[in-house]
């Protein structure tokens, strides 16, 4: 039991708190609040799997956003407006053009075909040089919003799909959040995981002990596909809609974001981003709609929040460079004399020092 | 023929235009590692300055009601102070960051930029007619040639020469390529860093400001992504060319331009659509066969 309290602690103190905090959200939180605490966690679940690669690997990817789009757009294709979809979507092989499938089986296939489609990709990224790959994301990203805008009769082009079922509730969402956290945790505690970090601290050394940079970038690239992929699920049945625009340079800045500002080389830091960064966007969402102050009212124009972001990421980059969590976990409290106890946990501190 | 002369012109145009832009983002990153995503917003603000601030559609214009040759100096002039206003800002306290981490801060510097941008000038699209007699089509030899590609052609080639000599035969021209090819053997042999760095970010915001202006002239159009798409094509082109090289980062530029031209023409009417597709796909196949870029230098490869 103690075992598995330290061996798991880093992720209990992330996850318990954020259960609890949506109890008392779903208990007492007006239906705004409700709202964006779901936006907020779906957002949490994109930052986690832009995390499993770029934290663990120490390449940056803009690519994710594609996946997030490929695994949304297949579930609009699944689910969506059985009424409307053969004319509007004509282009769709008859299977999913004739038929309506049930929930859970077409999230689960979208979040794989994102996942086939991330493998597919990181074959040829991955053995790109580190910044090469990290640029030749963007590539895949700019490619993907091509194809979906100019692809009328599959994709209706840049208009929106309308009338995706909704199920993405709070407790929906918060499910997802925890998966795919507890995804991370294992993976970065796994030896794919410890090897990946080694080679983000020093490639050439990894390398010399045997560790395949391209097979174990891979392998977080495949994977961090398919949690973006969820992601993308999530928010197409969270907002009912699904529009190519939503998942370009906006969106794959605001997970950046997430990511920079609480610290991208640590579970906690991802977390802590999301929850800073999602209570600044509702702060000045709120500003920008007008605020009363006493009898004075006043709102901030549009485009303050993105203003406001950018210059808190770039202090943050410069004065914090690691992020508020400097790359650590949160560690489960413990006396001096078991400290010694698990050396996984130890790789893992001496991991994040250097 | 006649028609693969026009094609030509065309693709040289396009090439021309992407190379400059790679040119650019290959001297900031030979001197400092920095991909720097703002290129793109250096020109989408020079285009900007031609106006006046105001939500309107069709602004009054600002610097676009100079004459020609004082809105070209004030235009390229104000590009030029931001670029060089934001290496003292926001990219010389991370010089010694990690080329990940300077990949990020210029996308943040270039999201601000952005969100400044819309804030001042609001988020729609606007119309601009600066330089109208110039898209008139000239006749040569028989071969009607849009005026504005001929101009892009003529100030791309200009520049790119100019560039070379000033690269290969001034002092501080040599001090860059020997800090582009090895920047601290550069530092320990006397080349200035803060000097040198500077340079190479003056260079970027003059290319941006000629480009911009160029965009302006052959679209009428301003938006706040205007700069995006070039700034792309020029980052895969320095990839492709070989990341550090200046010869490589033209030569990927050629090729994006020539290759985005040639598929405008030739792909089938219903295709068109997805060129940018293609060229960008065009460019993960040159990587998959030469990863490292097409001409590859010590800076590719990290030292240990």
């Amino acid at each position: 039991m103690k075992r598995i309290l330290q061996d798991y602690g880093p992720l209990l103190i992330l996850v318990v708190p954020l259960i609890v905090a949506v109890a008392l959200l779903d208990q007492f939180g007006s239906s705004i609040l409700n709202r964006n605490a779901t936006e907020a966690l779906i957002r949490l679940v994109f930052a986690v799997g832009l995390y499993i690669f770029v934290g663990n690997s120490g390449l940056m990817s803009f690519g994710h956003m594609a996946f997030a789009a490929i695994a949304a757009y297949a579930a609009a294709w699944q689910t969506c407006c059985a009424m409307l979809k053969p004319i509007t979507m004509s282009g769709l092989p008859d299977i999913l053009r004739e038929n309506t499938f049930p929930l859970l089986p077409a999230a689960m296939t979208s979040v794989a075909l994102a996942g086939i489609v991330a493998l597919l990709s990181g074959l040829i990224l991955m053995r790109l040089s580190g910044l090469g790959a990290s640029i030749s994301t963007l590539a895949l990203l700019f490619i993907l919003n091509v194809v979906y805008s100019n692809w009328e009769s599959v994709t209706m082009g840049t208009s929106t799909i309308v009338g995706l079922p909704i199920y993405v509730t709070l407790w929906v969402a918060l499910g997802c959040a925890v998966l795919v956290m507890t995804v991370a945790y294992v993976f970065q505690r796994s030896s794919w995981g410890l090897m990946l970090r080694a080679t983000r601290e020093d490639e050439v050394a990894a390398a010399s002990v045997g560790i395949s940079l391209y097979w174990m970038r891979l392998a977080a690239f495949t994977l961090s596909g398919m949690v973006a992929g969820l992601g993308g699920v999530l928010m197409a049945h969270f907002m009912g809609t699904v529009s190519i625009t939503s998942f370009f340079l906006n969106l794959t800045f605001l997970v950046l974001a997430m990511l920079v500002v609480g610290g991208m080389r640590s579970l906690a830091g991802a977390v802590v981003g999301v929850a800073v960064i999602s209570l600044i966007i509702n702060v000045f969402r709120t500003a920008e709609a007008g605020i009363s102050l006493g009898p004075i009212q006043f709102a901030l124009p549009a485009g303050t929040q993105e203003l406001i972001l950018a210059a808190l990421m770039l202090l943050i980059l410069i004065f914090r460079k690691d992020g508020i969590m400097a790359g650590r976990e949160i560690e489960w409290p413990r006396r001096r004399s078991t400290a010694v106890a698990s050396s996984a946990a130890k790789t893992m501190e001496l991991d994040n020092r250097a | 023929m006649m028609n693969f002369v026009q094609v030509m012109i065309d693709a040289l145009a396009l090439g021309s235009l992407y190379a400059l832009v790679a040119l650019a983002i290959g001297l900031v990153f030979g001197v400092m590692r920095l991909v720097n995503f703002a290129q793109a917003d250096y020109i989408t603000l020079g285009a900007y300055s031609l106006v006046v601030p105001t939500a309107s559609i069709t602004p009054p214009l600002l610097f676009g009601a100079l004459s020609p040759a004082l809105m070209i100096l004030a235009v390229i002039g104000m590009v030029t102070m931001l670029a060089l206003m934001t290496e003292r800002i926001a990219f010389r306290p991370l010089r010694r960051s990690d080329p990940a981490t300077l990949l990020i801060s210029s996308f943040a510097v270039s999201y601000f930029l952005q969100s400044l941008l819309t804030l001042v000038h609001g988020g729609r699209p606007k119309a601009v007619n600066i330089g109208g007699a110039l898209t008139q089509p000239v006749e040569f030899a028989g071969i009607r040639i849009p005026g504005v590609q001929l101009l892009t052609l003529t100030v791309a080639m200009t520049l790119l020469v100019a560039l070379v000599l000033f690269l290969k035969k001034t002092p501080i021209g040599i001090q860059l390529r020997a800090a582009a090819e090895d920047f601290q053997m550069a530092r320990l042999l006397g080349v200035p860093a803060n000097r040198v760095i500077a340079i190479a970010f003056a260079i970027s915001g003059i290319l941006a400001g000629t480009i911009s202006l160029l965009f302006v002239i052959q679209t009428g159009l301003l938006s706040i992504g205007m700069g995006i798409t070039p700034v792309v094509y020029a980052f895969f082109a320095t990839v492709i060319g070989g990341m550090g090289s200046l010869g490589g980062a033209v030569l990927g530029g050629m090729v994006v331009g020539v290759a985005s031209a040639l598929l405008q023409t030739y792909l089938p009417a219903d295709l068109r659509a997805f060129r940018d597709a293609g060229v960008f796909g065009l460019v993960i196949l040159i990587l998959l066969v030469r990863p490292q870029g097409l001409i590859v230098t010590g800076a590719a490869k990290e030292r240990v």
